[in-house]
């Protein structure tokens, strides 16, 4: 199974990088190329619970393909949701549902932002996009 | 000349921590623990485990004898006049759950308790959640600007219907002393009951809850360089005694049948279960160790250290600092960066603060923040770790500005 060419994109990066300010300036950039969610769109029902920031998760199901968008208010975590909609997006359902995501994080050397003290919510997102794909059936 | 805690090596922890390349600045969410207290956990355990209060053999009896010496260092430290009024809870929070649910039957519905704009969530919920089952009304003390409360507001709020009142000592996120003395004097004139949650103010000097005159005092053993899954309650003998019993069980009772039961007077009736024996025992142990050190020296260390927190944060541009801090922590935003940016930068460079709403969400809200960023001291942290931190947080900053 080859990776998404803007999830090889992220892993070449981010495999390249060298210490805590190059990969906190590559995630500053990932973010900022995030497409902005709209003000109707940030909305209470499109939020994820149990984020100490603010984000946001949107998901949308055409045939067999998922496309998720997503934002948050915090620049950082909005580079941890390009990375993770680099990989996640386009996938057939199938593939979708057998993609380990916390992997992926620990692939690009992110793997501490999955903790379970619930620090920045990625968690809370990858729960929330289980959700999203459960419910649809 | 650098400030360095003298006190340092007694927490290996602390030392641990430093050699992992992590600077602990998180000691109000909890504090690293002193040798002597990691001594006492192993001696209890590795001397032979028993339960307390049951067994007439010879392990249960010395079981007994050190968590009830532990009883007596507890009521020694807090000055209160008899070891029978400290009853030990498996925390702070569970503390204010008892009397809550202790002093249930004295409400009547449209009867207020008054807390404070700053309490922690353990001293709000349990309120607000009394107030809910009997239809009271729950009042809330609005602050001054500098984080203190308003004690004109106060003097109009607490009136004829207040039957309780619970603040704090000693705010968990604004690190300021609160005017107790007058607030509980104006709710003593309405005869109502006081609660002061000692959680964050037990740990900086010492308190004498005869001088305080409150009827219940509440803190917890972890932040005190104790043990987590240790709560303390101080009552006065009259106020222990409006408690009803509310957690049935073990060793609590006078006598039963299968049809009903009668209970112990506080503390034991208020110790249902096999308590933390462990916990309780290693807690005395650090009781004896803060004793032993120079009172004096530790204030004006811990006073030295915040100081510089403070110099270094009014320095930066941009810092907001939350409230008007007098010791062990500050709080603070940075104008146009997102706290949890804020943190996450921080924490990759090894700096331990808390970010977030610290368990106070409405109080920041009042503040029209979402989070803040808490640096807090205890008392082995040196000038260093205080200084690692600015050159994180500059760092960070340079890359978020």
């Amino acid at each position: 199974m080859s990776l998404p060419s803007g999830a090889q994109a992220a892993l070449d990066a981010f495999s390249a990088c060298q210490g805590w300010e190059q990969r906190a300036r590559l995630l500053m950039q990932w973010g900022e190329q995030l497409a902005p969610l709209s003000e109707s769109e940030r909305c209470e029902s499109n939020r994820v619970a149990g984020c100490e920031s603010q984000v946001w998760l949107l998901a949308e199901r055409n045939g067999e393909h998922w496309q998720f968008r997503a934002s948050s208010d915090a620049r950082l975590l909005r580079g941890l949701l390009a990375l993770l909609l680099a990989r996640a997006n386009d996938l057939p359902q199938r593939e979708l549902t057998q993609l380990d995501l916390p992997d992926w994080f620990a692939q690009l050397g992110l793997a501490r932002h999955l903790s379970p003290s619930r620090s920045n919510g990625l968690q809370a997102v990858l729960t929330r996009m289980q959700q999203l794909l459960t419910t649809d059936d | 000349m650098p400030l360095i805690s003298p006190w340092r090596a007694d927490f290996p922890g602390i030392l641990a921590l430093e050699a992992e390349g992590q600077t602990y600045l998180d000691s109000a969410a909890t504090a690293q623990k002193p040798q002597a207290m990691l001594d006492a956990l192993l001696g209890y355990y590795a001397g032979g485990a028993a339960n307390v209060h049951r067994a007439q053999h010879l392990p249960g009896e010395r079981a007994t004898r050190a968590f009830e010496a532990s009883r007596e260092k507890a009521a020694r430290w807090l000055n209160a006049p008899d070891t029978q009024q400290l009853i030990f809870t498996r925390s702070a929070t569970e503390a204010f759950n008892l009397l809550a649910y202790g002093l249930e039957q004295h409400f009547q519905a449209g009867d207020e308790i008054v807390i404070s704009a700053l309490e922690h969530h353990a001293n709000l919920l349990p309120w607000q959640q009394l107030a809910l089952r009997r239809q009271l009304k729950l009042v809330v003390l609005p602050l001054a600007s500098d984080g203190l409360i308003d004690l004109t507001q106060a003097a109009q709020l607490i009136g004829p219907r207040t039957r309780l009142l619970a603040v704090s000592q000693l705010s968990n996120v604004l690190g300021c002393w609160q005017p107790l003395e007058p607030l509980l004097a104006l709710a003593q004139a309405q005869g109502a009951l006081t609660v002061v949650d000692g959680t964050q103010g037990v740990v900086h000097g010492r308190h004498d809850v005869q001088a305080l005159g409150c009827d219940f005092y509440v803190c917890s053993s972890h932040k005190l360089y104790g043990p987590d899954g240790v709560g303390l309650l101080y009552g006065r003998t009259h106020a222990l005694q409006q408690l009803a019993h509310w957690q049935f069980g073990g060793e609590m009772l006078l006598h039963t049948d299968y049809a009903c039961a009668t209970f112990r007077a506080a503390p034991l009736g208020f110790e249902a279960g096999t308590p933390p024996i462990a916990a309780v025992i290693a807690l005395g142990a650090s009781l004896d160790y803060l004793n032993s050190l120079d009172a004096h020296a530790v204030n004006i260390h811990e006073l030295a250290l915040h100081a510089e927190l403070l110099n270094g944060l009014q320095q930066r541009q941009g810092v907001r600092l939350l409230g008007a801090p007098n010791v062990a922590l500050a709080s603070f935003v940075v104008e146009g960066v997102h706290h949890a940016d804020l943190a996450h930068l921080l924490t990759e460079q090894g700096i331990a603060v808390r970010a977030g709403h610290h368990c106070a969400m409405p109080l920041l809200q009042g503040f029209g923040l979402s989070g803040a960023i808490r640096v807090s001291l205890g008392l082995y942290n040196d000038g260093a770790d205080v200084q690692r931190f600015f050159t994180a947080l500059d760092q960070a900053l340079e890359l978020l500005q």
